[in-house]
This record gives structure tokens, C-alpha cells and sequence, in this order.
């Protein structure tokens, strides 16, 4: 693709706030604000931030038993999926590896789908093609919108009253300023907060009353990424692709019950089989002893020197006050407490397998 | 005192045959917050354009390369714990090392401030 970058209905906002665009996913976004990654991760982690998140994929399915359908797809339990509910899934590939991460809402009369900014091209053809008797729509004329942080509740809700009442995974339709917008309790910071889809028209004026509270800051990708690692959340592509299978990526938890022993979704035999046996690789959390990030790609090693994996997400977590990271090593050496040595730039540097996530998510159920 | 810049955004003074190499605000502002810095021992010589250390910001590493040829004579051990100076006042109490010059007649072929500014425009 050669096309110049596309802009979100935020860009002027952006722009006028001293944001540093860089091309992310054939989108031209802030990475930062001048307050800079480190105060825009504090500032989610302590009040508010304002990220617009308009680069990913809106999409409206409409049709008989959707929730139904989806389920051929995802190995998560859609089709009793309420009204009012969003939950967290993935599209698997007939291998049983990963082909997107995705939020499904269902909104009454329809469902809402959220993916990948990348990954929309491959996965709207792919719900059109599969999704038999459903209408697939992308939205191109919503902004989308995420106010993450402690102080989220009082952000959205002193606009929006409505907002308090949803608990995380809740979704409604409600008044802010004057649009009707999507409000969804939901997020990947690890932090209570809103995902809020706006008309594109409105999209600028209504983030402004959102920044006019005190507590609320625009934050960048830069945060949005430093906040996702430290909350232990997979980021597609770099934790997560088609040849990682759920049960590699610790995405256990996020297929219900009923589906992990009815099967019936692509892939199901590796994954039903990685469920009962285990899989060779693990998905884990890393912290390393000194200074130095693991940048994605490093390799893992035992402490006598065999290799183990290699790093998938790493950069310095803010909030931790040093280098966090993921990565995958094998299954018979994951467990927390392990100690590894991590091969950065030639030398051996000492880290430990750990727990994720490295700070404790502060969802509102 | 001379001061030198180079085009990897380095600022070198001279006093005598010992140098002091950092880099430049510019640099500084360009990287981002400084979390991490890997530096050189004291001893090591190098060659113009060899990596002499790595300086990594919350979103990425940058190598530092050097601008001529030389040995490190001094390390700033500060920047170990304090790597944050580096966005602070990189020309000046964030120094990266003291070297002592191979060959002087290097500081020929780097850039003046104006000519650094000019880079930077």
C-alpha cells in the first residue's frame, strides 16, 4: 500500500494539541502529546486519558442469530452473549492459531465489532464470506474514542450520567453533548474506563468536553502501548498471530466453558487438545533484573544457556519504574519464579518469569 | 573551548587532547524519555563510526556512533541511575564520556553550531 496516511475525524484536534504524528497502520496518529509517554502513562494510570483509537475497525452486523454465526468463527460463547454485554474474542484460523483479536457487543437489534486497524481488510471479507444471512457494515463516519483511568467515571459521567451505571463489559447507547454516541465499559489499559464511538461531525467537540475536566489528558500510542504490557494484554502481531494458539497466548480464560468442550470453530481440535494436554510454548510475563529493555525479539535463554523463546512485547513500564516484558518460552520452563537470562545485544542479562499482569487491572464489575 | 557537532547529533568540546563527547538537545528531544543508557568502560578504544553505547527511550534503542577515533577515558556513571539526565540537560551535566583524541585533525570534518543548526534547521 502507497497510499498516503489516512486521518481520524481527530487529526486537527491532535494537531492543535502539539501532537507528534507517526504513520501507524497506514494512519497518521499522536504518539505522544508534549507532556511526553512517561507523564501520559502516569496520568491514565492516576486520573484520566482521552486516546483516540478511530484507526481501528467499527463494524455493524445485522442479521438473524448472529451471536450464532459468530460462533463458527470465534471459540467464544457469542450466542449467549446479552444484550447490553460486550465481550473480548478472537478469529482462529483452521490451524487453531490466532487471525485477529476483536470486542463483540451485543447492541439489541445488532452487533458491534471492533478490530484491528491492520486487520480490517482481512477480517470484514472474512465475516462477509462466512457469516451467512448477516449484513457486514464498516462504520466509516464514527469517531471511536477511549477515556481510561481512575477518574474515567467522573470524566464521562458528569456529561453522561448513564455512564456510571455501566459495570466493565457494559454497553449502551446514550446522550454526550448532544450526540448519541456508543458508550462501552471497556478498554486495554488495565484501567476502568470507556471506549466511546462518536459521529464524526461531533467527534472533535465532544473529546473537548472530556479534555475540559481537570483530571483528563490527551494521551498517544506511545501510552496506549506502555499501559497495554504492564496490564499483561496481548497486542496483535507482536504477542499474538495465526501461528500462536490461545492456550499458547494465556487466552484460556477468554473462551467460555461450553465452548471449549462443544468445540465447533476453527481450529478447535489443536486447541481442545492443547486445553486437555497443554501447549508446548506458554505465553509469560518477564521482568528483567537491571535497566536494560528487552525489546521485542530478544531471545530467551535458560540460566545453562539454552534457548527458551524469545521476547514479543517489551519496553520500560512506567508505572513498574522499570523494564517489563512478554514473551514466549517453553511450557516445561514457565513457571513464575523461574530465572532466565535474556540475550540483549550480545551479553546475558539476568530476568525472572513472573506473573502477569505487572500491575493490577482496575476494572469497575 | 572549542565545541564540535557531529551528524549522529553529537556535541564534542576539546580541551587540550581531552574531549568530551554528549549529545545534543536536539538528540535529546528526538528520543523521547531516557530510560536506559549502555555505556563503554573506561580504556576501550574505538574508530570513527563504531558504535560506542546505546541509548534506549520508553519507545526505542538508538545506538550512539562514534564521530572519530579514540579511547574512553571517563565514563558519566551518573547517567546509570539517573538516565532521565539525558533529557535534561544533555549539553551539560549529561556528558556521556571523556575521550582522549587519535587524531585531532578529525575535529576537521565535523560542523560548527551553525553549521549544526543548519542540519537541524
Amino acid at each position: 500500500m502507497t497510499d498516503a496516511p489516512k486521518r481520524t475525524p481527530l487529526y486537527d484536534l491532535h494537531v492543535e494539541l502539539g501532537g507528534k504524528m507517526v504513520d501507524f497502520a497506514g494512519w497518521e496518529m499522536p504518539v505522544q502529546y508534549p507532556m511526553g509517554i512517561m507523564g501520559e502513562h502516569k496520568q491514565c494510570r492516576e486520573k484520566a486519558a482521552l486516546f483516540d483509537v478511530s484507526h481501528m475497525g467499527q463494524v455493524i452486523l445485522r442479521g438473524d442469530n448472529v451471536g450464532e454465526k459468530l460462533e463458527t468463527l470465534c471459540p467464544q460463547a457469542y450466542a449467549t452473549l446479552k444484550e447490553g454485554k460486550a465481550r473480548y474474542g478472537f478469529f482462529t484460523n483452521e490451524d487453531g492459531g490466532i487471525m485477529d483479536d476483536l470486542i463483540v457487543s451485543n447492541a439489541g437489534d445488532h452487533y458491534f465489532v471492533v478490530v484491528n486497524a491492520a486487520l480490517r481488510y482481512q477480517d470484514i471479507p472474512h465475516m462477509q464470506a462466512n457469516l451467512d444471512g448477516v449484513e457486514v457494515t464498516e462504520i466509516f463516519d464514527r469517531a471511536l474514542v477511549a477515556v481510561q483511568g481512575p477518574k474515567a467515571e467522573d470524566v464521562v459521567g458528569e456529561l453522561c450520567p448513564a455512564a456510571r451505571e455501566l459495570k466493565f463489559m457494559e454497553t449502551t447507547l446514550a446522550d454526550i453533548g448532544g450526540v448519541e454516541c456508543r458508550i462501552s465499559r471497556l478498554g486495554y489499559t488495565g484501567e476502568d474506563g470507556y471506549e466511546i464511538s462518536i459521529p464524526e461531525a461531533d467527534a472533535i467537540r465532544v473529546s473537548k468536553l472530556f479534555l475540559a475536566h481537570d483530571d483528563c489528558e490527551p494521551a498517544g500510542l506511545g501510552a496506549r502501548d506502555s499501559l497495554r504490557l504492564e496490564a499483561g494484554l496481548c497486542l496483535y502481531g507482536n504477542d499474538i498471530d495465526q501461528s500462536t494458539s490461545p492456550i499458547e497466548a494465556s487466552l484460556s480464560w477468554a473462551i467460555q466453558k461450553r465452548r471449549k468442550e462443544e468445540g465447533g470453530f476453527p481450529g478447535a481440535a489443536r486447541i481442545q487438545k492443547e486445553l486437555t494436554e497443554g501447549a508446548a510454548k506458554k505465553l509469560v510475563g518477564i521482568k528483567p533484573e537491571g535497566r536494560a529493555p528487552a525489546r521485542q525479539g530478544v531471545e530467551i535463554q535458560s540460566e545453562n544457556g539454552d534457548t527458551l523463546g524469545a521476547i514479543t512485547s517489551g519496553s520500560f513500564g512506567p508505572t513498574v519504574g522499570g523494564p517489563v516484558a512478554m514473551g514466549y518460552v517453553a511450557a516445561d520452563q514457565s513457571a513464575a519464579g523461574t530465572k532466565v537470562n535474556l540475550i540483549i545485544r550480545g551479553k546475558a542479562q539476568p530476568a525472572e518469569i513472573v506473573a502477569l499482569p505487572f500491575v493490577t487491572q482496575n476494572y469497575k464489575r | 573551548m572549542a565545541t564540535y557537532y557531529s551528524e549522529e547529533h553529537e556535541w564534542i568540546t576539546v580541551e587540550g587532547d581531552v574531549a568530551t563527547l554528549g549529545i545534543t538537545q536536539h538528540a535529546a528531544d528526538q528520543l523521547g524519555e531516557v530510560v536506559f543508557v549502555e555505556q563503554r568502560e573506561a580504556g576501550d578504544e574505538f574508530e570513527k563510526g563504531s558504535e560506542i553505547g546505546v541509548i534506549e527511550s520508553v519507545k526505542a534503542a538508538s545506538e550512539i556512533y562514534a564521530p572519530l577515533d579514540g579511547e574512553v577515558l571517563e565514563v558519566n556513571e551518573s547517567l546509570a541511575d539517573n538516565p532521565g539526565a539525558l533529557n535534561e540537560s544533555p549539553e551539560g551535566d549529561a556528558w556521556i564520556y571523556k575521550i582522549k583524541l587519535s587524531d585531532a585533525s578529525q575535529l576537521d570534518d565535523l560542523m560548527d553550531l551553525d553549521g549544526y543548526n543548519a542540519l537541524i534547521g
